[in-house]
């Protein structure tokens, strides 16, 4: 790897232990995967903030001791706890205190306290064409495919290193020749009413990845005027069953605004998606025997102010029924919006809870007595068993409230599980 | 009797230990218990099985990325693996080793090799890796 004389005297230790240690890192990953020189990163979204290990909490602190500081404007993804509404979501004092040292060891080094999974739409939002270094599978989608940002699929620690070092080693999805779509996937037998169904964006998305797996994989057939939260819950369940960097949709994503365009003109392997195979993800990842779900879970990856609108439109004059409990996560810049406009009091008087920083796949299931969830959310349906022991149930937003209205689960007979 | 696998370099460093092989792929977040180091995904042939101090042969990794952390822990905890042998090393699996090795001067290296050689490695042989000369002597 060519690097610059900057770049070797921070290897000799000219800028401290920290910046060492990071570009080291950097570099020798660069090296294995053929990388020719570092590229400058405008912005980093750190995904090693959820406490998991203990190695995360001393390598964060170990950093912020020796000198750390971020050269560029690094945002931080979640925590694994609302680090304000900490004691209604019942916290233990061990994770409390995990969380709180990440959260200082990260500030100390300069990062932007955004904590959130939607960082492309709620936190440092970056351009087309912009090269980033992104932690995080859903956001890494997310900023490579709807924005035409440019990120690897950065690794935990690795995310550290590069808000350090202000760069990442240049290869991969950095690279206009890496960004070309390498299969084909139709959609077949759909008709244009179904795609007014949100419903269908999380399953097409989780069928999307299975099939796409780590190949860049374009889409045909999705309407231009998709909604963006219909983008975000497509890109978080496609890169929840897939490996899923980047993707195309014909029409809809910028680097692919044809099939030529994103194909380059070679030929493409094909495949197809029917309304059929959505109905048999639907039966994988949603247990319909679930009469009643004790949690109704919303903002996977964090919701936005769109669909606070729509939450609060649909909840109007209604009440979330006294046996179900209903959880939206969202950010604290959309937190503050809905705070001042009345929208946050409203839904809280019908009885919805709202959170901030934290992910509803890491609340502390032991303190709480729930046996079941249901979410509108392909992420979290696909992750909720393994991560929270409870059984969990698929649904639209619209069925999510239902559901929690009535206190008991509503499934509309929609078009794509019907024909 | 000894023989000798010509393999690629991809983390350097030289290590030995029991084989531990799979055909599945592995995934270090949800699929191995970052305490313990056992294989804890029960739709995984190794389940229950530990890698801890064990030359892991699997393909190659899958899933999320925080599984380079969850390589960090286990060597925080003396769990981890004493190298890896793959067909395909992708970046957030060699991510955990490199961070390790400048992080807590410990080293795991891994080789990845051909697909007719890495089919020949079986749970229970012993293997020396010099991932740094690009060799693995396996006896049974």
């Amino acid at each position: 790897m060519h690097l610059t004389n900057q770049e070797k005297s921070i290897l000799s230790g000219s800028q401290g232990e920290a910046a060492r240690i990071a570009l080291q890192i950097l570099v020798d990953l660069g090296e294995i995967f053929g990388a020719d020189e570092m590229i400058p990163v405008t912005q980093v979204h750190i995904d090693t903030t959820i406490y998991m290990v203990d190695a995360g909490v001393e390598f964060a602190e170990r950093m912020a001791e020796l000198g750390g500081k971020f050269v560029v404007p690094t945002q931080l993804h979640p925590s694994a706890i609302d680090l304000v509404r900490w004691k209604e979501l019942r916290v233990d004092p061990e994770l409390l205190e995990k969380s709180r040292r990440i959260e200082r060891a990260y500030l100390q080094m300069g990062a932007m306290a955004t904590w959130t999974c939607a960082p492309y739409q709620q936190g440092l939002i970056p351009r087309f064409g912009e090269q980033i270094a992104w932690g995080e599978s859903n956001a890494i989608a997310f900023a490579n495919s709807v924005i035409g940002a440019r990120t690897n699929r950065y690794a935990d620690l690795m995310d550290i290193c590069a808000g350090i070092i202000g760069k990442g080693p240049r290869f991969g999805l950095h690279l206009s020749e890496n960004r070309k779509a390498e299969i084909l996937i139709t959609l077949e037998g759909f008709t244009e009413e179904m795609f007014t169904d949100r419903a269908i964006y999380p399953l097409l998305g989780f069928v999307f990845g299975e099939i796409a797996a780590d190949r860049i994989a374009a889409l045909e057939g999705i309407p231009s005027g998709v909604p963006i939260d219909s983008l975000k819950a497509f890109s978080a369940a496609a890169a929840s069953s897939g490996a899923v960097g980047l993707f195309h949709i014909i029409g809809v994503t910028p680097e692919a605004q044809t099939l030529e365009m994103c194909s380059q003109g070679e030929p493409l392997e094909r495949f197809e998606i029917t309304p059929a195979m959505l109905r048999n993800a639907e039966e994988r990842l949603s247990d319909n025997k679930i009469g009643r779900p004790d949690l109704v879970v919303l903002g996977c990856p964090h919701f936005s102010e769109e669909e606070f609108v729509l939450l609060a439109q649909l909840l109007r004059g209604r009440q979330i029924h006294e046996s179900i409990t209903c959880w939206v996560f969202t950010s604290r810049k959309v937190y503050s919006l809905i705070e001042t406009n009345d929208i946050l009091k409203e839904l809280q008087l019908v009885g919805v809870d709202v959170f901030t920083d934290g992910c509803p796949l890491q609340y502390p299931t032991k303190n709480w007595s729930f046996h079941s969830a249901m979410s509108d959310s392909g992420k979290f349906v696909n992750y909720c068993y393994s991560q929270t022991g409870l059984k969990v149930v698929y649904g639209s937003l619209d069925e999510c409230v239902e559901t929690a209205v009535a206190g008991k689960l509503y499934k509309e007979r929609a078009l794509w599980r019907t024909n | 009797m000894a023989n000798e696998l010509a393999a690629h370099c991809v983390v350097s460093g030289v290590a030995e230990g029991e084989v531990i092989a799979s055909s599945q792929s592995i995934s270090f977040w949800g699929g191995v218990d970052p305490a313990t180091g056992l294989i804890n995904d029960p739709r995984h042939e190794l389940f229950g099985q530990s890698i801890a101090g064990k030359v892991l042969v699997f393909p190659f990794g899958k899933g999320s990325s925080t599984g380079s952390l969850m390589i960090l822990e286990l060597v925080r905890v003396n769990k981890a693996p004493a190298a890896m042998i793959n067909i395909k090393t992708e970046p957030i699996l060699a991510t955990g080793p490199i961070v390790c090795k400048h992080f807590y001067g410990k080293e795991i290296p891994i080789v990845t090799m051909e697909k007719s050689l890495f089919d020949t490695l079986k749970s229970g042989q012993y293997a020396k890796v010099n991932a740094s000369l690009g060799r693995v002597i396996v006896r049974d």
